[in-house]
Parts: C-alpha cells; sequence; structure tokens
C-alpha cells in the first residue's frame, strides 16, 4: 500500500506540475483530471474508500466536466497556444519556482527527520458509516455551513437564471430589443 | 517484503480467469446486442431486418465487425490527434472496469468493494468525458454541438441516477452490491421502491444516450454528434461501447431492483442473466416505441420532475427505516 500511495502521489504532483506548464487549456485540464485521480487512489491507500470514490464522482467527474464545459465554448485555438506560451518567459516562472522549490525541500526535510508517523500506511478501511457519524456527529456545524453555502449558490444561480418577462415586455414598449435568455443577463 | 503463500497464488489466478471471462462475456454480449436489437426492432416495427447471413440473420454481427475491420481509419488533419484518439478508449474503458464491482452470482464477483454503488456511479461519471473530449477533438460544429448536448444531459441525469440509488442502499443498509442483493431475499427492491426503479431506469437510458434520449446524436439535427468524424475501428468502439452501457444498465437494474441472482430452481447466474436480457430487450422496445422529446423537454422534465420525486423517495424510505429501527 505505500507502494501504491507513493506511486499515486509523484503521478499527481507530476500531472499538476503538467496542468500549469501546459499551453493547450484542454491538455492542461485532462492533466488535473488525472491528477484528481491519482488523489483519489491516495485516499484509496489511506483506507479511505469512500472519500476516493466521491473524489472521483464530484471532482473528476463533475466539476471538472463543468470546466471542460466552459474551456469548449471559448473557441481557443492555435493563437490562444501561442499567446499561453508567450505568457511562460522564465523570468515570470523562476523566482516563484524557486520559493516554492525551497517549501518543498523545507517539507521534504520535515518529514526525512522528524518522529515517525504514528500509522504506517496499510490501507485498513474506514467504512462509510464511520464516515457519515464523524460526519453528523463532531463535525455537523461544519455539514450545515456548507449546506447553507450550497443553498445560498442555489438561491443567487436561479435568481441570474430567471427568465424576466417583465423587463422583456417593457423593452418591446421602448423599442428596444431585449433578450429574455437566460445566459445573457 | 510480503510472503506470497500457495493459496494467495490460486485466489489471484483464479481471480484473473473470473476477470476475463467476465470481461469477455460482456464484450460478446454487447457485440451479440446488435442483431438482435435489429432483428427485434424489424419485428416491432413489422419488417424483415438483416435476415440474409447466416441462419435467420446471425451471421450479419461477423460480417459487419469483418467490414469495420478493414475500413480506412482515418483523422482529420484539424483534429486534435491524441485526444482524438483516447476518447472511444475511454467509454470501453470505463464501462468494462463497471462490471468489475457486479455480483453475477454468490461466487462470482470480480472486486467486493465496500463502496459498489458509488464506484458505479464514478465510473458512469467518468464516461462523460469520452464523449466530451471525442466532440470537442474533432473540431466540428455538429460534434461540438452533441457533446455540448451530451454534458449538460449526462451531469444532470448522474444526479438522478444518484438519488434514486440512495432508497435502496438505505433499505440495505450498505454500499456493497452483494449486501443489496442479499438484503432482497424476502422481497424485491422494486416494490418497496418502485419511484427508484423508474427513475433509475429512466437516468441510466439518458447516462447512455439510447433513444428517446439519443439527443448527442439525433441524426435529423447534427449528422452523427459527436461521432461524426470517426471511422473504421474508432466508430465501432463508440458503437460496442453503446450497447456495452446496456448491457452494465441492465445488469444494475437486475442487481438493485430485482434480486439479483435470487431465484428458485435454476442456478444464480441463469436466474441473472435471465431477468438483465429482459431490460436488454426492453432497451431496444424503447427504442422502438418512443420519439425523441425536445432538448429544453428532457432538461425540465428532469429537473421539474425526476428530481421532487427522487428526493421524496429518499426522505420517505429514510423516515420508514428510521421508525423501523
Amino acid at each position: 500500500m505505500e507502494f501504491t500511495f507513493f506511486l499515486a502521489g509523484i503521478i499527481a504532483l507530476a500531472t499538476t506540475l503538467r496542468v500549469i506548464t501546459c499551453a493547450n487549456p484542454v491538455h492542461a485540464l485532462l492533466y488535473l483530471i488525472m491528477s484528481m485521480l491519482a488523489l483519489a487512489v491516495d485516499f484509496y491507500a489511506l483506507g479511505a474508500a469512500f472519500a476516493a470514490t466521491l473524489e472521483v464522482v464530484v471532482y473528476a467527474g463533475a466539476i471538472m466536466v463543468l470546466f471542460l464545459f466552459v474551456v469548449m465554448m471559448l473557441n481557443l485555438n492555435n493563437e490562444t497556444v501561442a499567446r499561453e506560451k508567450s505568457w511562460m518567459r522564465p523570468q515570470l516562472w523562476t523566482g516563484p519556482s524557486i520559493a516554492a522549490g525551497l517549501l518543498l525541500l523545507a517539507m521534504i526535510w520535515a518529514l526525512v527527520t522528524g518522529s515517525p508517523a504514528s500509522g504506517r500506511i496499510v490501507g485498513t478501511e474506514l467504512s462509510a458509516n464511520e464516515v457519515g457519524m464523524a460526519l453528523f456527529g463532531p463535525y455537523v456545524v461544519v455539514v450545515e455551513l456548507s449546506a447553507f453555502l450550497l443553498l445560498a449558490a442555489l438561491a443567487v444561480a436561479a435568481h441570474i437564471g430567471r427568465e424576466d418577462r417583465d423587463l422583456a415586455a417593457e423593452g418591446a414598449e421602448h423599442g428596444e430589443r431585449v433578450t429574455n435568455h437566460p445566459g445573457d443577463h | 517484503m510480503m510472503e506470497f503463500t500457495d493459496a494467495d497464488v490460486l485466489g489471484i489466478v483464479g481471480t484473473a480467469v473470473k476477470t476475463i471471462v467476465i470481461l469477455l462475456g460482456a464484450v460478446i454480449m454487447a457485440a451479440l446486442m446488435i442483431p438482435i436489437e435489429r432483428r427485434l426492432l424489424g419485428l416491432w416495427q413489422d419488417r424483415y431486418g438483416p435476415n440474409r447471413v447466416g441462419p435467420f440473420g446471425s451471421l450479419q454481427v461477423a460480417a459487419d465487425m469483418i467490414k469495420i475491420f478493414f475500413k480506412e481509419d482515418w483523422i482529420p488533419p484539424f483534429a486534435d490527434k491524441f485526444i482524438f484518439v483516447v476518447a472511444p478508449a475511454i467509454i470501453m474503458l470505463t464501462s468494462l472496469l463497471a462490471f468489475a464491482v457486479i455480483p453475477f452470482s454468490p461466487t462470482w464477483t470480480i472486486a467486493n468493494l465496500n463502496v459498489g454503488v458509488l464506484f458505479l456511479l464514478a465510473m458512469s461519471s467518468l464516461g462523460v468525458y469520452s464523449v466530451i473530449f471525442a466532440g470537442w477533438a474533432s473540431d466540428n460544429k455538429y460534434a461540438l454541438l452533441g457533446a455540448m448536448r451530451t454534458a449538460a444531459q449526462m451531469i444532470s441525469y448522474e444526479v438522478f441516477m444518484g438519488l434514486s440509488l440512495l432508497g435502496v442502499v438505505l433499505l440495505a443498509g450498505s454500499f456493497n452490491l452483494g449486501d443489496i442483493v442479499e438484503s432482497q431475499r424476502g422481497m424485491w427492491n422494486v416494490i418497496p421502491q418502485f419511484p427508484a426503479f423508474v427513475i433509475f431506469f429512466i437516468a441510466g437510458c439518458a447516462e447512455i444516450h439510447r433513444a428517446p434520449f439519443d439527443l448527442p446524436e439525433a441524426e435529423q439535427e447534427l449528422t452523427a454528434g459527436y461521432h461524426t468524424e470517426y471511422s473504421g475501428m474508432k466508430f465501432g468502439m463508440f458503437f460496442v461501447g453503446e450497447y456495452l452501457g446496456i448491457v452494465l444498465i441492465s445488469c444494475l437494474v437486475t442487481v438493485l431492483f430485482f434480486g439479483g441472482w435470487l431465484g428458485p430452481v435454476l442456478p444464480g447466474f441463469v436466474w441473472f442473466f435471465l431477468k438483465a436480457f429482459f431490460f436488454m430487450c426492453f432497451f431496444i422496445l424503447l427504442r422502438a416505441a418512443t420519439v425523441r422529446p425536445r432538448y429544453d423537454q428532457l432538461m425540465a422534465f428532469g429537473w421539474k420532475v425526476l428530481l421532487p420525486i427522487a428526493l421524496l423517495n429518499v426522505a420517505i424510505t429514510g423516515a420508514i427505516v428510521v421508525a423501523q429501527s
């Protein structure tokens, strides 16, 4: 399980790096999806099978599809790729890269020299029951707060996407062309 | 290092053999669905259907296969080559992976996952990429429009599919598909969970974009939709992938709502096959009997009819389960 964990971790790091360096947005998204699948494998290796499948269902399977949906709508072509490439000038990325590299070294140093973690990665499975008990036990406030957030998002989406019949009628009176397509507001 | 005993090795070999048998069985069944569909469609539409190759046209699929293997496999010069090639493989991969968690009989399950139901949902949601990538990489307006429709349709119907499964999970008290089958010993889930069954079947139909939900490839509007630019065996993979989807959804309906391998007298896998085959034929009857809705009707039906019913079903089932415990 440890081997699986570290292999998936390396894949996740490498693909995430490619997400940033890839000039073609759709290819970058493909790498992001792969990075999420690798993360799901990591969760699985840690014994969180429930979290692993949810990572695939929610992040890789739904949120990334919406990302892709938007990127496809943008009508990207070779010009975009060239512009993306021009933004990847060395003077822009060397500074942040050195800083991030130092942080990475510090973290690896801490992991290597620090006290060994209490549990080895053995993949003892945590059941969905236990996850549910934890969510609605000690973490119930967080669950309720995220429910508020989602409800607010839903209300906003419904408000933005509503068909504004009054506005359309008013516009017609003044001889203006007012579209009432949901996306145009 | 881990020590391997003889029993371990036997177990691994046994699982490998089972895997190969199930994968081959699924693909062969999917291929056989093609002539079965054409003959049954012919029957229901009052015509003969293909009846020239072999006895009763049974070798038609062999002829089609030979034809498709010898066709030119052409990649358009304006396509994004890598994604264009990867797309058809994704649909085959995700459909075949989903078969890993299906219990065909008490002893025939490849991966007895405790999160089996979620694994199935994960695979079906990854399957969306196949169609979207195909549509985008083709760099063709019809293909892109088809891919857009698919993305919206599949993401929406996945929600209802997942919600309809929650009732079944609540009754069984487990995400494990084997446990779900065992929990149906007294009564098949289709009776207490009838609304969930209907929603799951409709959502499954939309998920594999079969008629009447084949808007992504509505030929009058979009030529062939997302696979307009595909030819040869790459098109063949989309084609077989669609039939794999039918076999998969039929197996799932059998496992989740019709007691899987449970049944009197006959051995378990025979019952499983009979039940699943009934639903495969039902998919074909649906195609013969229904008309395609408009796209906005499809979305409105999903969000305004299926979603409230699915939510009510979960709430009521939950209340009953809590009251009984």
